[in-house]
């Protein structure tokens, strides 16, 4: 691959490295969900060995697609949109090249340590705390190149993008560090800092907020700049930006308890969990019009442009996650919807429609220009792509919905007795066919990457070398 | 007004996190009203363009915020306010319903005693063996047996590795009423303990004695090399015949069925593996958990079984 096109003035290494990666984690991460839903379908896949279990394996899933996969599209586009916009290079090259290659570090030992089994058993905070720490440190120099950059722009307006990849940069640090503290006891072994209900609350106040910040705002930070860009259109209002970016910044710190309803959580705490989830509606909504109708009068360009669409399509399911998030925050729909696939479905409208699609429409949109080309290798391959995904999508949730409210039902339908009609593996062999179906929609997800793999590939082997001129500060 | 406030919160925290919440919530409402209508008009599109921020080419409309959705979000202010109100949220208020988590679990708990007990107490004086005979009343315990037992034992009470068959004559703590009864309300805990330290070549020789006992030895010579080795060590459990002790939850070795048995493992290997490392199967009391009138209809299923089996 030729990275002989450099930029005159930013610093394009770090950003292609990132992207290159994402595509990379994105085939990992997906194909481990991919084993994943297979081993709930046959679970002789486990391969009765300890490292290979379905235990194991899923929180290297999560950790892989959000943190190796998200994450590095976040890295990639964050440093790409904050040069363009502020027309300066990242403040330090060494400075930003550590965040690489120590980020990288951190996902590698993840990989080793979760199939070992070496985990501090909180989600999505599994990783042990010598991994914490050097994961601590990136970040720190994270927010110094990222706001560093921010600070030495030559343009006076600090672009909307920015703020939030900004705050999802400044939340993320505080969110790990705190949930994170814990007493070591061995190199691969330490206690909790916190006990109890106050444990489990730190760590969904972290959990809610790591969707939040991390696979919300930073993504939305995505959003800002990718969708005008590739619309070719100005953002639809300053003025909804401002008011939806503060009340989700405000209102999110708030919902965490709505994972621990009918918990041993004070009563006071889940109920103000569940009315600041109903309030998060509308801020959640405020950045999914922003991005619909920045798109009015460019309604056309899906027709010939399939990286519009997974840009587009991915602010659907954006704004259909959010409805359905307040929904089960409520509790009555809790009660039926906690402990079944109908969470599962929920996270991955989120995961599959909202983060990965927004990741891969930018990704669309950056790699040529990385390369310096005007387009990808193919047009057509990423309709091939978006197709794959967004088919892969629906079966996903739609076969998870279906899982999720046959077990919620199935699992409090009672005799006239008062015995439970249905014993607990009779609710799991009714989850078959739904697993089925999940499974081929992430098939569907897993064949999509290698074909952005193979377009990724073409498009960075043959550089057409092209300076762009700088853009003169408005 | 004393019982709209809970004690579960200092009066200092109470308030704070009163004060927090209002504050919080009356911020995004402010930034709300505040930002509600622009004053700029909008030009000839109909947009109305912004001071002219410029960012890699992007420019901003300044556009009002869309009607509908600044009456959605006030909407869903008035909810969480009014759900607020009525429900704890706010500190040590406990809300005008007075609703609590666990009130509601009292609540309902004591509904369902109050409608299915009677459905149970109507056997409970029925003794065991003629309660194994009523066919409606085996329909019932069959659900509980579903609900508390087939988790362990099977649907089919087949029992598996570690786990009792509870459809055949072999008992280990004893197949009449007041034994199944005993067994479900106290427990069982079945403890055999380890024998590494007779060394690999002794615990093959009785392996192949315990293996004789039921026809099964590999290699007779080890297996009569074992036997005075059983007879002093095991027999005080497992009986001078080793037909097992109910008293003591001892198996029969000699009717070759077994207790353990991994899939896939070999009768030999299960023994193996017992004389190792010892052996320690729990059965959770039961009372305390399902009640004493579920207790003694699903001994009279366990009982109804016992009766079904075709050696009977
Ligand atoms: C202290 C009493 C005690 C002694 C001594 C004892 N056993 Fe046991 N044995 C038990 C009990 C109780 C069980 C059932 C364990 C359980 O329920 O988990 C058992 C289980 C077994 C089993 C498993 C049976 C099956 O169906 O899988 C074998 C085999 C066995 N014993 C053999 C022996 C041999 C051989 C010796 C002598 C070396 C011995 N036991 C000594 C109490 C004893
Ligand atoms: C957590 C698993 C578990 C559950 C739940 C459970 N059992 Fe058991 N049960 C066992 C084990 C293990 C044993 C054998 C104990 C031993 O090895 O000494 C056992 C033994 C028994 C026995 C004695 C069998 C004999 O041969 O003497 C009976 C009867 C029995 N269980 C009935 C029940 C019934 C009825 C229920 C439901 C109300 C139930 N069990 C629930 C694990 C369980
Ligand atoms: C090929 C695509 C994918 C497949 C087949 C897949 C499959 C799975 C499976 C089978 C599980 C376990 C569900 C369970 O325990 O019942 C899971 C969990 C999860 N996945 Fe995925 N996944 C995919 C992509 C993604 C992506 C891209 C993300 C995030 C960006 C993601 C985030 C998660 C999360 C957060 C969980 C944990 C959910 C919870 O605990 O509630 N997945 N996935
Ligand atoms: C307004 C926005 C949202 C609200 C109020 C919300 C609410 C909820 C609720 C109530 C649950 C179920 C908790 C449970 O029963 O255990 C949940 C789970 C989850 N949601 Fe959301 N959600 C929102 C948006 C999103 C988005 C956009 C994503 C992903 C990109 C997401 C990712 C997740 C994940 C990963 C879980 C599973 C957590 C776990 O149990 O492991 N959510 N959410």
């Amino acid at each position: 691959m030729s990275t002989a096109f450099e930029h005159p003035t930013y610093n394009y290494k770090v950003v292609r490295q990132f992207a290159i990666m994402t595509v990379v984690w994105g085939i990992v991460g997906m194909s481990m969900g991919l084993v994943l839903a297979g081993q709930l379908v046959w679970p002789e896949l486990n391969l009765g060995l300890p490292w290979t279990s379905f235990g194991r394996l899923r929180p290297l899933h999560t950790n892989l697609v959000i943190f190796a996969f998200g994450g590095s599209a976040l890295f990639a586009t964050s440093y790409y949109v904050v040069q363009r916009t502020c027309q300066v290079r990242l403040v330090s090259d060494r400075l930003a090249a550590f965040t690489f290659w120590g980020y990288q570090a951190v996902l590698v030992s993840a990989v080793i340590t979760l199939p070992m089994g070496l985990t501090e058993v909180k989600e999505y905070a599994e990783l042990e705390w010598p991994i914490d720490i050097v994961l601590a440190v990136v970040w720190v120099v994270y927010a110094i190149v990222f706001l560093g950059t921010i600070k030495v722009r030559r343009t006076s307006h600090i672009y909307v993008a920015n703020w939030f990849f900004a705050a999802f940069i400044l939340t993320i640090a505080v969110l790990h560090i705190v949930n994170s503290a814990a007493l070591p006891v061995t190199a691969g072994y330490s206690i909790s800092a916190y006990a109890g209900a106050v444990d489990a609350m730190v760590q969904w106040w972290y959990g809610h907020n790591a969707v939040g910040f991390f696979l919300t705002a930073g993504f939305l930070g995505m959003m800002y700049y990718f969708v005008p860009k590739q619309a070719e259109r100005p953002v639809y209002s300053y003025r909804l930006s401002i008011v939806h970016f503060w009340s989700l910044i405000m209102i999110y710190m708030w919902a965490g308890p709505h994972h621990l309803h009918y918990t041993a959580l004070p009563n006071w705490a889940q109920s103000l969990g569940m009315a600041m989830s109903i309030i998060l509606l509308a801020p959640s909504w405020g950045g999914m019009i922003n991005g619909m109708m920045t798109l009015s009068g460019a309604w056309h360009k899906l027709r010939t442009d399939p990286t519009l669409r997974f840009l587009v399509v991915a602010l659907s399911f954006y704004g259909m996650s959010t409805f359905e998030g307040p929904m089960m925050a409520v509790k009555t729909v809790n009660a039926l919807s906690h402990y079944t696939d109908w969470t599962i479905g929920h996270v991955h409208a989120g995961a599959l429609g909202w983060v990965a699609m927004i990741t891969i429409g930018s990704l669309y949109h950056m790699v040529p220009r990385l390369f310096g080309r005007t387009e990808m290798y193919s047009v057509k391959l990423i309709a091939v792509h978006f197709w794959l995904s967004t088919v892969g999508t629906v079966l996903y949730i739609a076969a998870m919905w279906v899982n999720g409210i046959l077990q919620g039902l199935m699992w409090r339908a009672i005799n006239p007795d008062g015995t439970l009609m249905y014993t607990f593996i009779e609710s799991i062999e009714a989850s078959g066919p739904g697993y089925l179906v999940r499974m081929i929609g992430g098939l569907f997800w897993v064949i999509g990457m290698w074909v952005m793999a193979a377009n990724v590939f073409m498009t960075a082997r043959r550089p057409a070398p092209r300076h762009e001129p700088m853009p003169q500060p408005a | 007004m004393s019982t709209l406030w809970g004690n579960d919160l200092s009066g200092f925290w109470s308030a704070w996190i009163i004060i927090i919440t209002l504050g919080s919530i009356g911020l995004a409402f402010w930034l709300l009203y505040a930002n509600r209508r622009t004053d700029k008009v909008p030009d000839s599109d109909g947009n109305v363009d912004t001071t002219g921020h410029m960012a890699d080419g992007i420019a901003e409309y300044d556009n009002p915020l869309p009607r509908w959705w600044f009456l959605l979000y006030i909407g869903t202010v008035i909810f969480a306010l009014c759900y607020l109100a009525l429900y704890p949220g706010l500190g040590n208020f406990t809300g005008l319903l007075g609703w609590s988590q666990e009130a509601q679990w009292e609540k309902e708990v004591t509904e369902a005693d109050a409608r299915f007990t009677p459905i149970f107490e109507q056997y409970q004086a029925v003794p065991i063996p003629e309660l194994a005979e009523d066919a409606e009343a085996m329909q019932v315990a069959e659900r509980i047996f579903l609900n508390n037992c087939a988790i362990c034992h099977g649907s089919n009470a087949r029992g598996g590795n570690g786990f009792p068959d509870l459809t055949d004559e072999d008992w280990l703590y004893g197949g009449t009423p007041e034994a199944i009864t005993h067994t479900l309300e106290k427990g069982r805990s079945g403890t055999m303990p380890a024998w590494q330290q007779l060394g690999e070549d002794n615990i093959e020789n009785i392996t192949q004695f315990v293996l004789s006992m039921s026809g099964n030895a590999e290699d007779p010579q080890r297996a009569a090399a074992g036997e005075t080795m059983f007879t002093s060590m095991c027999t005080a459990c497992h009986g001078p015949q080793g037909t097992g002790n109910q008293a003591l939850g001892a198996p029969n070795l000699a009717d070759d069925i077994w207790l353990y048995q991994a899939p896939g493992q070999s009768v030999a290997d299960s023994v193996r593996e017992t004389l190792r490392n010892g052996r320690n199967g729990q059965m959770p009391a039961q009372a305390e958990w399902i009640g004493e009138e579920r207790v003694h209809l699903v001994a009279a299923y366990v009982y109804h079984l016992g009766q079904q089996h075709p050696d009977k």
